[in-house]
């Protein structure tokens, strides 16, 4: 065990420094407690970890490749790029890893209806994929805003068997998709299994999430290892609940040569009132059983929040980034629309990759840092997720008709 | 003694349970909402929960959501909602009012500043949805050196074993939420509360409200036959939007009605 080391959080109050907890109602403490016991013991259980290991590697399709992106490098003309391709996993993102582990865990506790929140409606698939595949009842809550601007997945999970719910209160996007889900759990506490598709909510949700999505780094680091010898100098993913960065980046916390960096949806700017930088804009608060950083208002009331793409559309950010965020071992960093949808189409044109719009704002990123950094360096981008889903609302944007 | 500890010590001397009537804050305006305080009392309330709006209400069903809505798009804030239970007191000092909310308003005004500010204007007791007993240390020292009673929620899946953690260091009152669900939905039947009411008397000697689901002079009376108050919420709330204060306070004076012969009723 490493003395000091970044990857013992959270404690046993599901506390990441200060950040973290389980600010629920009383109704839900006594599950999430159930939870909580029924995580740990799988968690060493061997039987739960080749039940799991056998579906991500038989169904999801992993381990997902690692692809030296070699002509988007030349055309940024500085460092190496290499792309984690979560994309090509089943169902196209890498939330499905997320939900293989939380529906095997769900069966093991004996509950019998699964509900999720969705945004761009990747997690909504990905649930509503696994509960096809166990025949288990599934109902996702979406943001109508959302259940506009993200038809394929809307259509996807319904083709699934899911029954999907738009919600309209509030902004009608994530937070309010999440804050209908967990009024379901209240009222269905006995048989219902809450799948949250982040690193968020209350303990043990940050740390399971993440851990179900460790197998994103750890699995890079090998493999980077095995085609260079060496470690990443930059690993670099979007944030928005921020689960695929937490994958990516929790298996190089404790490597100090490795610079991290999360890219928040800056919309608008991030000195307009339309963005969802709620580490680079927001303040630490509660919201969803969690402390975190929210954008909120002076009163504490939560701000809506804005991006071009649905799922990093969240004032919220997961306990561990805030943690991160505070000690300064990851960086986070801003990228507009405009700046992600020029990485789409760089991205699409110079690797024939079309990446979603949350992966596209990294992307954006690294067009900023590639060519300041040396040819012998290393960029590691987690490609979280394919922009199929993306092409209306891109087009939109781009002014073409379809 | 406390303002509550008084209403319940008076209430159970002359055998009779209390009614514990809601208002959101500044829904749909502060002048509306002060009307509600003082006809409440005129009509039978003996303590008043003051709902402090909150964007993201988790707990809530969709009839405190909108109410919640109405009350910010009329400008409520904490140091409104302060503001209007400091007016409230320059006619009234013997209703107890407890202040129920979410934790992150109360932690961007900052919790000490908080709890000092709510025991200046006359607050006696705090709800915070969403803090539960693993959580509590957050408030329990502000609020006690303050004299805010910290009231707690219980709920149907509470278990035997958990119930002693989350009374500890509760006063005034245990909110018992009767259901497992979110308000104004669904309603516990008189054979739920005969089951649930003795498992918390054994745990406490504090009085036990019931809420969540309590709406007609039959179901509060029901509740004032097994519990100490009943709490009404969504159902005023739905009566102030379909008609006026003067409906909501008909009903107010129908509750209070149901509740009082409930007790005489059965002695």
């Amino acid at each position: 065990m490493i003395v000091n080391s970044l990857r013992h959080a959270p404690d046993a109050r599901g506390r990441f420094g200060e950040f973290g907890g389980r600010y629920v109602a009383e109704t839900l403490m006594p599950l999430i407690l159930e939870l909580e016991a029924a995580y740990e013991a799988a968690k060493t259980d061997p039987e739960f970890q080749n039940e799991l290991a056998y579906y991500l590697k038989h169904y999801v399709g992993r381990p997902s490749a690692l692809w030296y992106a070699e002509r988007l490098t030349r055309e940024l003309g500085g460092a190496k790029i290499y792309f984690k391709r979560e994309e090509l996993n089943h169902t196209g993102a890498h939330k499905i890893n997320n939900c293989i582990g939380q529906i095997l865990l769900a069966r093991r506790m004996g509950k019998t209806r699964i509900i999720a929140e969705t945004g761009a409606g990747q997690h909504g698939v990905a649930t509503a994929t696994v509960c096809a595949l166990f025949g288990l009842p599934c109902t996702i809550y979406m943001g109508a805003v959302d259940v506009e601007r993200q038809k394929p997945n809307v259509f996807r999970m319904k083709l699934l068997g899911a029954e999907v719910v738009p919600v309209s209160s509030g902004s009608a996007t994530l937070k309010d998709a999440m804050n209908d889900a967990m009024r379901d759990w209240v009222a269905n506490v006995r048989d219902t299994f809450y799948l949250i598709g982040t690193v968020a909510g209350p303990h043990p949700y940050p740390a399971m999430v993440r851990d179900f999505q460790c197998i994103i780094g750890e699995e890079a680091r090998a493999q980077l290892m095995e085609a260079e010898g060496k470690l990443p100098d930059v690993a670099i993913a979007c944030v928005g609940g921020g689960s695929n960065a937490m994958g990516l980046f929790h298996p190089f916390l404790d490597e100090p040569s490795v610079k991290l960096i999360g890219v928040e949806a800056a919309g608008h700017g991030l000195d307009t009132e339309q963005h969802a930088a709620s580490l680079n804009r927001g303040r630490p608060g509660v919201l969803h059983g969690n402390r975190t950083y929210l954008l909120q208002d002076a009163d504490g009331q939560i701000i809506e929040a804005h991006s071009i793409s649905a799922g990093l559309d969240y004032p919220g950010i997961g306990p561990e980034h805030a943690w991160l965020h505070d000690i300064g071992r990851v960086d986070y960093v801003g990228v507009t629309d405009d700046e992600a949808l020029a990485a789409f189409q760089l991205c699409s044109r110079a690797e024939g990759i079309i990446p979603a719009l949350e992966t596209s704002h990294a992307i954006a990123h690294i067009m900023k840092i590639a060519g300041t950094m040396g040819k012998d360096q290393i960029i590691l981008l987690n490609m979280s997720g394919r922009g199929d889903k993306d092409i209306f609302s891109a087009a939109k944007y781009l002014g073409a008709e379809l | 003694m406390s303002r509550i500890a008084g209403v319940f010590a008076k209430l159970r001397a002359s055998g009779q349970a209390a009614l514990i009537p809601f208002v959101e804050a500044y829904d749909p305006d502060r002048a509306t909402s002060l009307a509600l305080l003082h006809g409440m009392v005129a009509n039978g309330a003996d303590i008043i929960e003051i709902g402090m709006p909150f964007t993201d209400p988790m707990a809530d069903g969709p009839t405190i959501q909108t109410a919640g809505r109405r009350g910010l798009l009329a400008g409520a804030t904490l140091h409104g909602v302060l503001g209007l239970v400091e007016e409230f007191r320059r006619a009234n000092n013997h209703t107890p009012i407890v202040l129920m909310g979410y934790l992150n308003p109360i932690l961007s005004y900052g919790v000490e500043k908080f709890c000092a500010d709510a025991a200046k204007v006359g607050v006696d007791g705090l709800i915070v949805v969403d803090l539960p007993a693993e959580e509590a240390d957050l408030l329990l020292p502000d609020a006690g050196k303050n004299r805010l009673d910290v009231i707690r929620l219980v709920a149907p899946t509470t278990s035997d074993e958990r119930l002693p953690l989350v009374l500890e260091g509760s006063s005034g009152f245990v909110y018992y939420v009767s259901i497992t669900g979110i308000t104004g939905t669904r309603t516990a039947t008189a054979a739920d509360l005969a089951r649930d009411i003795p498992r918390l008397r054994a745990a406490t000697d504090l009085p036990i409200a019931v809420g969540f689901g309590v709406r007609t002079p039959e179901q509060a009376a029901v509740v004032a036959q097994h519990a100490d108050a009943a709490i009404v919420a969504s159902a005023l709330i739905e009566t102030l939007c379909r008609e006026n204060v003067a409906a909501v306070l008909r009903d107010v004076k129908a509750l209070s009605d149901g509740i009082r012969n409930a007790r005489k009723a059965a002695a």
